[in-house]
């Protein structure tokens, strides 16, 4: 391992980037007595809220450090540490769609199997995404699940006439289909404003409701002739022909302030969705509703802790995971900032089930996001399917920026054929 | 410096030998000396330099060899075991093959060019202006390195306001001029524009520092004869100051190029999305940037190593046809 540290800091000096040696306060301080955790979004915390890590510090005479950056530079940076050999965090969060990356390096991480973890607590599958194919090691703790619903904004829909009710609303959707209609007449009457976010978000929630999307079961790569996709493809495209989509990147700073100039309708809204729109525009309060999401069921994210062994206070960092993790924090977690406790036994908690949201209107989300996890299929991840998603993501956004479509396509295979063809 | 020193050393303290002495302890004592001296004479230059080859061994020599190795594996960390598996010259003849690095080149050049040749105008302007005596010379001077010295985050951070599509500032300037607010990602021309004008920015008052420290160093009897004989201001500039400043010009030229070869962090940076795709259609993707997509998003080491070492073939090829254009101009002058 001593000869990759070097292979990482000579790859990082070669590519002018200064990665190496940046970020190892792990244990520098404090003794032992600080962690250090590395997010991205808002896994366990919102920039005005640490109520959790106060908690866990007063209780066992710690301090919590929270590093948060975006999505792609964590896990870049995660990869960059791991590799090097050092100036990982003691606790590290992994996305779903980029944790089987991780697997193959599992001996970089603590087995939680070693470490006293019920692991029936959570399904099987959720499990199985976060072990090696042996099953012998479980790098990661699930934290939350994504289920999917459909958030939209109560004062936007009434304007243009349509119903506000979120029963009403989940009506007018059973299907992507019908969906993507209702906002061609959404437009009729809005002109100015756009039905969805992005075209990538409305993909990936219409692939939140199958299986196998751009890996099968076996592990080999199918997303080019795969119907599933190419259908979620052409629907977005269709709706994105239609003017239906406000083109915002997701995650980008423009996105946010869609929310707060409420630059579109409604957005595909896994339940950590709610932290973010929380975040990015607690103004609009009370102007948001949640309803079913098309389809009825779908799943579209959800994150693991990870302790890497490099770490100087593993025994500590992994009671700290486990604590995280625990169904209780997640019933609190979802309650503060939205995120869904991936482990079933806590959603008929009333705690949970009873669980409605002030900030969308009162919607009963303890009732919502089970139902449509009940239905949702546990989806085949792989090594580059946060490569692909993301792709598939600028693709469409060019689309939205006036690419032929089927240009757009060709491309973005070509593009996932290199990234995830060979490695 | 270093060759200087020990000339000194040398006709201060080396006594001559002289042949007659008998030979005794003070006579070997004499020669160990004098072998001293000449050591020092000799061997202290080398070991002077010796530091910088050292550190250069260590981070120039090594990764250059190192990356080299690399590129001729397909070396994923999202694969176990790829790091060993050696693909001898495929990466590269991939790279041949592959749009995405050619667009890259063809998107570092043009920025590069659209970047370059203002920003070095504009500094050889400003410099001139600066030469004059003005009120609050200083001031002035140090105003325009303050670009400079700021971050290249923070000037992204201001710009990415600026060329913002929805609620940005520019296209609130150009709205009456236009029907639907400017997308200045999504074009190439747009694209390249916005990154130029990140660049031009920040490495334009550099540029005049330096034009300017060479533009004091021209004889003021020059541009006095020059008046005298009835040259106007701009004649005294482009027959004067202009071929004055050719070497000075020449060194512009070249490290901006370099420059312009590596850029990274504004397009890096302008890209909101941080997928460093360089906008969703690789509209401003810099050859390094999309370096850094493979090596960092993708996780195809081996591929993005064989992708630094044609980048720094590259430049080699850029940096001898600089120099040779150079050698060329400098013996037109002789």
């Amino acid at each position: 391992m001593r000869n990759s540290g070097i292979v990482a800091c000579v790859a990082a000096t070669a590519l002018v980037l200064t990665a190496c040696g940046s970020g190892g306060e792990s244990g520098e301080d404090g003794g032992g007595n600080t962690l250090t955790i590395n997010v991205f979004g808002d896994s366990f915390s919102l920039p005005d809220n640490r109520e959790l890590y106060d908690e866990y510090e007063k209780a066992h005479g710690v301090k919590i450090v929270e590093n948060r950056s975006d999505f792609g530079t964590h896990h870049q940076n995660l990869q960059a540490r791991l590799t090097a050999g050092s100036g990982t965090a003691d606790l590290e969060v992994i996305e779903v769609g980029q944790v089987s990356g991780f697997i193959g390096q599992s001996e970089q991480f603590v087995n939680f199997k070693d470490k006293g973890v019920d692991s029936a607590q959570w399904t099987e599958s959720t499990v199985q995404r976060a072990s090696t194919a042996d099953g012998g090691a479980l790098i990661g703790l699930p934290t939350d699940i994504g289920g999917l619903a459909m958030c939209y904004r109560t004062d936007l829909f009434a304007q243009a006439g349509l119903p506000t009710d979120r029963d009403q609303v989940s009506a007018l959707w059973s299907t992507w289909d019908d969906y993507v209609s209702v906002g061609k007449q959404f437009l009729t009457k809005m002109p100015k404003t756009k039905w969805f976010d992005a075209g990538g978000h409305v993909f990936t929630g219409i692939l939140g409701n199958e299986e196998e999307t751009f890996y099968n079961a076996d592990g080999d790569l199918i997303v080019e002739d795969n119907k599933v996709v190419k259908d979620a493809w052409d629907l977005t495209v269709d709706a994105i022909k239609a003017g239906q989509s406000a083109a915002l990147p997701e995650f980008s700073p423009e996105w946010n302030t869609g929310f707060q100039q409420g630059q579109f309708a409604t957005i595909t809204c896994p339940a950590w969705m709610m932290g973010y729109i929380q975040g990015n525009a607690p103004d609009t309060k009370g102007k948001w509703d949640i309803a079913k999401i098309p389809g009825g069921s779908g799943n579209w994210g959800g994150s693991y802790v990870t302790v890497p062994a490099q770490g100087k206070n593993v025994d500590k960092a992994v009671e700290l995971a486990k604590w995280l993790t625990a169904p209780e924090q997640n019933v609190k977690l979802f309650k503060s900032i939205g995120n869904f406790p991936s482990q079933e036994s806590t959603w008929s908690q009333p705690d949970v089930a009873d669980f409605s949201s002030e900030f969308f209107s009162g919607a009963p989300a303890g009732k919502i996001y089970p139902e449509s996890l009940e239905n949702a299929p546990v989806q085949v991840v792989g090594p580059q399917s946060g490569v692909i998603g993301n792709t598939f993501a600028g693709a469409l956004n060019s689309v939205e920026q006036g690419t032929d479509p089927e240009e757009a396509w060709e491309s973005a295979m070509n593009d996932i054929k290199a990234a995830a063809g060979d490695g | 410096m270093t060759v200087r020193t020990s000339e000194q050393l040398d006709n201060r303290g080396a006594p001559p030998d002289s042949p007659g002495r008998p030979s005794g302890p003070s006579s070997r004592r004499q020669a160990w000396r004098s072998r001293l001296y000449r050591f020092d004479v000799k061997g202290s230059p080398y070991l002077y330099v010796l530091p910088f080859f050292g550190l250069f061994a260590v981070f120039g020599l090594f990764p250059l060899v190192y990356t080299a190795i690399i590129s001729t594996t397909a070396w994923s960390p999202r694969k176990p075991g790829s790091e060993d598996v050696s693909v001898g010259l495929d990466n590269y003849g991939k790279l041949l093959s592959d749009d995405n690095f050619h667009n890259s080149l063809i998107n570092t050049f043009g920025i590069g060019l659209v970047s370059t040749v203002p920003q070095l105008l504009l500094a050889l302007g400003i410099a001139h202006l600066l030469n004059y005596r003005l009120r609050g010379r200083l001031f002035l001077r140090m105003g325009v390195l303050v670009p400079y010295i700021t971050s290249v985050a923070a000037v992204a951070l201001i710009f990415n306001q600026i060329f913002a599509r929805d609620f940005g500032l520019l296209n609130w300037v150009l709205q009456p001029f236009m029907d639907n607010p400017l997308d200045w990602r999504a074009d190439k021309w747009s694209s390249w524009l916005a990154v130029s004008t990140m660049v031009i920015w920040h490495w334009t008052g550099y540029n005049a520092l330096i034009y300017l420290a060479a533009m004091q160093t021209i004889p003021y009897e020059l541009y006095e004869s020059a008046s005298i004989d009835g040259a106007s201001k701009w004649q005294q500039f482009w027959h004067i100051t202009i071929p004055s400043l050719r070497p000075t010009i020449i060194f512009t030229v070249i490290v901006s190029t370099i420059g312009a070869l590596q850029l990274f962090a504004e397009p890096f940076l302008f890209d909101t999305t941080r997928n460093s795709n360089g906008g969703p259609e690789r509209e401003f993707q810099t050859v390094v940037l999309y370096l850094y997509q493979q090596f960092w998003t993708n996780g195809r080491y081996g591929y993005a190593a064989a992708i630094a070492w044609t980048l720094f073939l590259i430049t080699v090829v850029i940096a001898l046809v600089n120099f040779l254009l150079v050698r060329r101009i400098r013996s037109a002058d002789d």
